[in-house]
Parts: C-alpha cells; sequence; structure tokens
C-alpha cells in the first residue's frame, strides 16, 4: 500500500516540470499529467483571489473522496504538490523536504535550465530515498 | 579561502596575517558561483572538450596560488622537491585547505610508473552536478584537476592531469578519480639525477 500516489512539480507559468507517480491508482499519461498541472495552476490562481481572507496564499489542501492533495507554493512561484491517500499525514514537511532537494541538485546544476522540465540524475536518486524514507516511516506507523 | 567577518579589521588585505585559522566558506554559495563559472564558460565554447580545457585552466591559476600560499604557511617557505612528497602535499595539504579533508585514496597507476590518482568517492564541486547524459563523460573535476596542474607545474613536475568518472561496484554514483600523468622524460631526468646524487 501506497502512501503517495503521485508528485508534480510545475513552474511559474503552469507548465509540468516534474512528473512522477508510485504504485497503480492515480496514474496518468503525459497529456493527462500536463493538463491537471495546469489546471491546478489555474485553480490555485483562482482560489487567491477569491478567498475572502486578506493576503491568501492558495490552495494547500484539497480533500476528496479517493485521494488528498497537498500544495506547496515557493517564494518564487514553483509549485510542488502531491497526491495521496485519504488522510496521509506529514505531507507538508515532505513537500518541504522535496523543495529543499529542488534547490539543491535542481537549481546548483549548471547543466540545469531554469523553467525547463526537470532532467537530473542526483534529484532522481535523492528524491528516491526521501519517499522511500516517508514509506517506512508510515508503515512503522 | 575567504573568512567571513573578519573583513573590517584589515583594510588592505596585505595586513592580513596568513595564519589559517578556521576559515569556511558556504558550501552553498560555493555551488552557486562554481554553477556560474560553468554556464559562463559553456556559453564561450563550442565543444565539451573546449569547456573541460577552459575549466582547468580557471583551476590552474587557483593551483598557482594555493602552492605559493601553502608553501608559505605550512612549510616554512620551503617546497617538496621529490616526486612522492609533492604528490602527498597535494593529496593531504592541499585538500585538506580547499576541501575540509584529505582526498580517499591516493595510488599508483597499474599499466604504467609514470601515472598516480588521487580518487575521490564524492568530489566537492561535484556533490550538486548531474552531467546529462549527451554530454557523455564529461566531468566538472576538470577544474579541480587544473588546480592539481598547477600546483604541480609550479613545483616542477609537469604533469598532463584529467579528471575522469570511474563506475564502483554496489554504487548508484561513480566516483572521480584524477589521473595524474607526469612527463616521461622528465621523470627520467629527475630518476638519473637521484641516481646520480646517491651512487
Amino acid at each position: 500500500m501506497a502512501a503517495i500516489y503521485s508528485l508534480y512539480i510545475i513552474n511559474k507559468s503552469g507548465g509540468l516540470i516534474f512528473y512522477k507517480d508510485y504504485g497503480l491508482q492515480g496514474r496518468m499519461d503525459t497529456n493527462d499529467s500536463l493538463r491537471l498541472a495546469s489546471l491546478w495552476h489555474s485553480m490555485h490562481a483562482i482560489s487567491q483571489q477569491l478567498s475572502p481572507i486578506l493576503g491568501c496564499s492558495g490552495i494547500e489542501l484539497l480533500e476528496a473522496d479517493t485521494f488528498d492533495l497537498h500544495c506547496f507554493q515557493s517564494l518564487t512561484g514553483t509549485k510542488f504538490f502531491v497526491v495521496s491517500e485519504p488522510g496521509t499525514q506529514n505531507m507538508e514537511n515532505l513537500l518541504k523536504h522535496i523543495y529543499e532537494l529542488y534547490t539543491d541538485y535542481v537549481l546548483k546544476n549548471p547543466f540545469y535550465e531554469m523553467e525547463m522540465p526537470i532532467r537530473c540524475e542526483l534529484f532522481d536518486i535523492n528524491l528516491a530515498q526521501s519517499i522511500q524514507k516517508d514509506r517506512v516511516s508510515y508503515l512503522g506507523r | 579561502m575567504i573568512g567571513a567577518g573578519k573583513m573590517k579589521q584589515y583594510t588592505n588585505v596585505l595586513d592580513k596575517p596568513l595564519s589559517k585559522g578556521r576559515q569556511e566558506v558556504s558550501l552553498s554559495g560555493f555551488a552557486y558561483l562554481f554553477s556560474e563559472l560553468v554556464q559562463y564558460n559553456q556559453t564561450q565554447v563550442d565543444n565539451i572538450g573546449e569547456l573541460e580545457r577552459r575549466l582547468e585552466d580557471a583551476g590552474y591559476a587557483v593551483g598557482v596560488r594555493v602552492l605559493e600560499l601553502l608553501c608559505h604557511r605550512e612549510k616554512g617557505n620551503r617546497r617538496e622537491t621529490r616526486l612522492l612528497g609533492i604528490l602527498s602535499f597535494v593529496h593531504s595539504t592541499v585538500w585538506k585547505v580547499l576541501f575540509g579533508k584529505v582526498a580517499d585514496s591516493l595510488e599508483k597507476g597499474t599499466e604504467h610508473e609514470d601515472e598516480y590518482m588521487i580518487s575521490e568517492k564524492e568530489l566537492l564541486v561535484n556533490r550538486f552536478i548531474s552531467v546529462p547524459k549527451d554530454m557523455g563523460s564529461f566531468n566538472c573535476g576538470a577544474f579541480v584537476a587544473g588546480i592539481v596542474r598547477g600546483v604541480l607545474d609550479n613545483a616542477g613536475f609537469p604533469a598532463v592531469v584529467t579528471a575522469h568518472f570511474v563506475p564502483v561496484d554496489g554504487q548508484q554514483r561513480p566516483r572521480t578519480t584524477i589521473l595524474i600523468k607526469f612527463a616521461e622524460e622528465w621523470l627520467l631526468i629527475t630518476n638519473r639525477y637521484y641516481e646520480e646524487k646517491q651512487g
């Protein structure tokens, strides 16, 4: 049983720059994942304006019957979100950790072009490790 | 390397003491600067070989200065004149000052007499760098190779120094090996010199 279904990273203009799915549920083909990413980008922007609270930073958690969607937006507008099993805990910390990995292994890599799809071996390796760690601690609970 | 927070005290760089103390720079700061160095050089070249050469040249300039400084600071103005002496100087003293640790290993090449290898499981400059597949065996360690070449060259040991990725069994990431190949005719001369001196 997997706690996390999939992970998305979208750039500040709503383009999908990283997608990875874990396990069988909620798996999507390339077109669908691109569509979902830009859809989420727009929904997030609309939610900011519709919110009755002043200075709202957008949706952080979307709860549905079959999944939870946790979103984290960095100061530069890059959004990280995971689709997970309903009721999965500790996703904020995982997203912050993924952001940390992104700043380390993507932004400090001279061969990465800003706003372009992420293809960095070290990012993949370290991401797989932290997802694995998260999964182990989930099973332990 | 530059010590933070000490700048107010000495307005002139020449007034600063040369003693070491604990002087560290931020790893992130260095990583961004190095990344920028690679990116800038990438815009100036047509092929990967050229990029490697430019990084090596940048490292060479560091090597020259590091040798000068460390000979003065650590060795009381004396310089190594023996081959093994200068190699262990690079492997331990230089590495410790630049990267905060001694290099993982220093070995003699098995196939050639005039080859030596300094291996590092994870080279500091490569910590955050993933080389894309289409760049083949390019290694940003060329910068470090340049530093080593700068030190050796100016200590009177001309050598060709290159950086390579070497896969390790059971490890996801290859290690980086700095291959040092001394000029053959030069080795003959020094060997003869020491033989004459001894005999």
